[in-house]
């Protein structure tokens, strides 16, 4: 990234954009004609997309109840796109009132939203950055501010590490965002995985190829990678709702249709 | 049984539990997005709600609708799910008609309330949309005020240019380096800017930059201002190009270092120019001399005149200095006037030595043109005060191909041979002859020292690779005697050998030679087994006449070890040729022990080439010459190809083995490949080296066989 700190990214109403498209699959109106037409016409191609990103979101809600149950109160959610119901500080004052959250996404609406929304909020911040300059993201005060030494953090890297291209070394971010965080941390991951759906893989990865956020599928030991340094949590890496399901019902048939591949790790 | 009491509330609980399940229910739940107890505040309160529409009198619609809202902002949006829960408010038990009405209800609340929402976040992300934008213009606002304030008041000249060389936008100092105005700079075209001492390839350079191949390049540039006066920069051209890599913009950025150039210019003029008159001095000469030996190209060849004028000394004393300083002043100009036409070097060596570089001598006819020029302008008598001094000069010419000699060698050869066109009489020149220098040098310097030299162990032997045409590989080395002289330098063979020769002590050198070299070769062979090379060997004339040589080698041979097939000498022709019996019998003793020998420089005496059939070698080297002369362009090319062909067959008829001296370029080795010449040597297969640089020769071919 060439671009000097003090020249933001454009924001380009004319290109599709992941975090409005995803809310769009969520059945959210925070998105504008482009992203309908390409989440339609993904939806299309594979008409379980909704599902997936709704279970994706369910396992956002339960990792975050669940770290939130292990003690932890500050949680760093980077990729965290535009929060449009049950956002992470929502989920862990339910368990922890006085949770703090600094939200980051590299989108300029995404973040705007966010500040609309969480303008009242004294306990959550939103920062602009992008991830793969893991070390700006580390130097915004925001987040220095959280990783100031102290109580273990939960990193969430929820849906947003297959936007990050092999060429831009996913695992030396994670690897990064894990040297900054204090032992007892956890880390809580989603990823969309190549096995599940190796028929949608394809395409899908096609469709997004054209937008600013191209996709990189990637298979479960690449994913598990993805969690060196920490340990993790039981049952590992696994489908979205094999991950803590509330109940037994709650685990369909074919968990591996839903494709992503979900796990909470603690940094020992 | 008393059934009824318990049917009603059996009919609550199983509408209840199908509105639980449904909320719970795949379509519903949103893959359990909402945290449990949500779900579960969620569900008592729209049970509660629809219990009470449901049986409640009289019917209220409000209530149904609230269940519609309170969906919708829980986020049960997906269309499907509105059909079941039309479908399961009005299941029976349910007071009389209410079903419709119930259901309509219901719908109106959720789609008002969907509606609201859809209003409501359309606008949130369009406010979201218009804040990013406006930060993102604010940002960009303030980053070009930022810019612009560092463009205005850069102490430094800055230029924009587009991708067409037109300039666009100057900032105030680049208006003022140029000392011109805003207009008359912007629209300009940046190749206009040209200056003829721009740096060679910095337009190529531009070029490069210009098409995107190149990001950046720095150089000191010259240019013109409005008022004619040139000002230096140092100049600094990037290329900018958008997010997607592609060119946009070039930005020029200007130093002036005006000051600093002259400064270096003047040093650099004083530290290479004669004082007196003006004219490059020794080291400027000695600088570019230097610099033709650095990277030569095959068959340069390089000339040079040594002058000195005749009887200065006796001017400079009877006339004074002053008048001695005007004359060399006069001298000066007249040659300088005389040689501007040929473009060479004239230099002022010191006192009354001057020189004249060739740097791209077409042959000696060249040089010795230039020689006569030299003459012919100090022909003329010379005002010096309000004398008219006639004043002569000897001219010491010579020219060889850069390969065969050093920056040294060469001054010393011009120098000698302007000693000897002195000493032949004056206002002459002369050409340099090897075998005359080589007895100036002994004259000079060599003879007295050389005894002593071998204790001191000043001499070393190199080594150049002999290859086969055929593929290149290294079969064999000829030794090179070296002497490294504490006055002139390292000196090769033809500068002392012939005096060697003459004070005879060629006969303990010879000795040496062959010791060292065979001593290297037998530990090759021990290092390298098969691949280890034959050692070629000059020997003298003087050694193959005097008694003892062939006790010598053998000696030699068995005290090192060296199997005798890998020993060659390499003889002269007139070592041989007409020689009495008693040097025939040497040789053929030393090819009887197995030792092979070659004729070198075989075709400069033009002798009989009968003797060839008589004598018992198996090799022979062409001369260098005329390998060399086949770049000469005053020579018929064609012709001397066919004698190297002639010599060639010749000595296949008689079985020898043909090596090419003085190769040098890959045409050349073609050529006499072509021919079926056997070996080669010279620059293009390597020039002599130490024996190190060998062993990793060997090394090196061993490991691509
Ligand atoms: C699919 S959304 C996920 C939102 C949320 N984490 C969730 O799982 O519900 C992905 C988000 O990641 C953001 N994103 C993509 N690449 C990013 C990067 N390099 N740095 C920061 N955010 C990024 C996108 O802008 C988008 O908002």
């Amino acid at each position: 990234m060439s671009r000097p700190k003090w020249v933001p990214a454009g924001t380009d109403l004319d290109k599709p954009n992941a975090a409005r498209v995803y809310d769009y699959y969520l059945g959210g109106s925070h998105n504008f004609a482009v992203d309908r037409a390409m989440a339609r016409k993904a939806i299309e191609l594979w008409p379980e997309l909704p599902d997936i990103m709704r279970a994706n979101r369910a396992f956002l809600r339960r990792a975050v109840q669940y770290m939130a149950e292990q003690g932890v109160s500050r949680f760093l959610d980077i990729g965290s796109g535009i929060p449009t119901f049950g956002a992470v500080h929502e989920i862990a004052r339910e368990v922890t009132p006085d949770a703090r959250v600094v939200y980051v996404d590299r989108d300029p609406v995404a973040v705007a939203h966010s500040r609309l929304l969480l303008k009242d909020d004294p306990l959550s911040e939103v920062v602009e950055a992008d991830m793969r300059d893991v070390e700006g993201l580390l130097a915004e005060p925001a987040v220095a501010d959280l990783l100031a030494p102290g109580e273990p953090i939960a990193v969430l890297l929820v849906a947003v590490l297959h936007f990050i291209t092999d060429e831009e070394d996913p695992e030396g971010i994670v690897r990064r965002l894990h040297s900054a965080v204090p032992p007892g941390s956890m880390l809580a991951l989603s990823h969309a995985g190549l096995e599940g759906r190796p028929d949608q893989a394809g395409p899908h990865q096609d469709l997004y190829a054209r937008t600013p956020t191209p996709l990189t599928m990637r298979n479960r030991e690449r994913i598990t990678a993805l969690f060196n340094g920490f340990e993790l949590v039981e049952p590992g890496v696994v489908y979205f709702s094999e991950w803590h399901p509330e109940n037994p019902a709650a685990v369909e048939a074919h968990p591996e249709r839903m494709v992503g591949m979900v796990g909470v790790g603690r940094r020992s | 049984m008393n059934a009824a009491p318990q049917q009603a509330p059996s009919a609550t609980d199983r509408f209840a539990e199908a509105w639980a399940a449904l909320l719970h229910g795949r379509v519903g739940d949103h893959g359990g997005t909402l945290t449990p107890g949500t779900k579960r505040r969620l569900v008592a309160r729209t049970t509660a709600l629809l219990h009470r529409a449901r049986n409640e009198d009289p019917f209220d619609p409000a209530l149904a609708e609230e269940v519609g809202a309170l969906l919708v902002h829980a986020h049960y949006t997906d269309p499907g799910m509105l059909a079941r829960v039309v479908e399961l408010v009005q299941e029976p038990p349910l007071a009389e008609g209410r079903g419709p009405e119930l259901a309509g209800a219901f719908a109106v609340g959720w789609a008002v309330t969907l509606r609201e929402q859809t209003l409501h976040e359309q606008e949130s992300i369009r406010l979201a949309a218009d804040t990013a934008r406006q930060g993102a213009e604010r940002a960009l606002n303030a980053s070009e005020a930022r810019f612009r304030a560092l463009f205005e008041s850069a102490a430094i000249g800055i230029g924009i240019g587009d991708l067409e060389g037109r300039i666009l936008e100057v900032n105030p100092s680049l208006v003022e380096l140029f000392g011109a105005r805003t207009e008359d700079l912007e629209g300009r075209r940046v190749d206009d800017l040209v200056h003829p001492e721009d740096t060679p390839g910095v337009w190529e350079a531009y070029a490069e930059l210009i098409s995107g191949e190149r990001n950046r390049f720095q150089v000191d540039k010259p240019y013109y201002r409005a008022d004619g006066e040139v000002v230096w920069t140092n100049l600094t051209v990037s290329l900018i190009r958008d997010e997607d890599g592609k060119p946009q913009y070039q930005v020029a950025m200007l130093e002036d270092i005006t000051d600093r150039y002259r400064l270096q210019e003047r040093l650099r003029y004083q530290a290479t120019h004669d004082a007196l008159t003006g004219l490059p001095n020794r080291a400027a000469f000695f600088e570019r001399l230097e610099a033709l030996f650095e990277d030569p190209a095959p068959g340069a060849r390089l000339g040079l005149c040594y002058i000195d004028l005749d009887g200065f000394k006796v001017i400079n004393d009877s006339l004074g200095h002053e008048a001695g300083d005007q004359l060399l002043t006069a001298v000066a100009g007249r040659l300088a006037g005389a040689l501007a036409p040929t473009g060479h070097l004239l230099a002022r060596l010191g006192g009354d030595e001057f020189v004249v570089l060739l740097e791209h001598c077409r042959g000696e006819q060249q040089a010795v043109s230039v020689a006569k020029t030299v003459l012919d302008a100090l022909s003329r008598p010379m005002a010096v005060g309000d004398n008219q001094l006639s004043v002569g000069a000897s001219v010491g010419v010579l020219e060889r191909t850069v390969a065969t000699t050093t920056p040294m060698a060469a001054v010393r050869a011009a120098d000698l041979t302007l000693y000897r066109a002195k000493e032949e009489g004056r206002g002459r020149w002369t050409v340099f002859d090897p075998g005359r220098n080589a007895l100036s040098v002994s004259r000079y310097a060599v003879s007295v020292r050389m005894p002593t030299a071998m204790d001191r162990g000043e001499f070393f032997v190199d080594y150049q690779p002999l290859c086969a045409l055929s593929d290149g590989s290294l079969v064999a080395v000829e030794a090179l005697l070296r002497w490294r002289h504490p006055q002139f330098g390292v000196l090769g063979p033809d500068e002392f050998v012939a005096t060697a020769e003459e004070t005879g002590v060629i006969m303990p050198l010879g000795r040496w030679v062959l010791e060292q070299a065979c001593g290297q070769a037998a530990s090759w062979v021990r290092r390298f087994g098969a691949a280890a090379p034959q050692v070629n060997v000059n020997v003298a004339g003087r050694q193959t006449r005097a008694p003892g040589l062939v006790t010598d080698v053998a000696r030699i041979l068995s005290g090192t070890g060296l199997d005798p097939h890998r020993l060659q000498l390499e003889i002269t022709e007139s070592a041989v040729v007409g020689r009495d019996d008693e040097s025939l019998k040497t040789l053929h003793d030393l090819v009887g022990m197995g030792v092979s020998l070659a004729i070198d420089d075989f075709g400069t005496g033009w002798s009989n080439l009968s003797y060839l059939r008589d004598l018992p070698v198996s090799g022979l080297k062409i001369a260098g010459s005329f390998i060399g002369d086949l770049n000469d362009p005053d020579r018929d090319e064609a012709l001397g190809w066919r004698i190297v062909g002639g010599v060639v067959s010749l000595a296949h008829t008689l079985g020898l083995t043909v090596t090419a001296e003085e190769v040098e370029t890959e045409a050349h080795a073609q050529r006499l490949r072509a021919m079926g010449c056997d070996w080669a040597q010279g620059w293009h297969y390597g020039r002599p080296v130490r024996p190190g640089e060998i062993s990793r020769r060997i090394a090196e071919s061993g490991l691509t066989r």
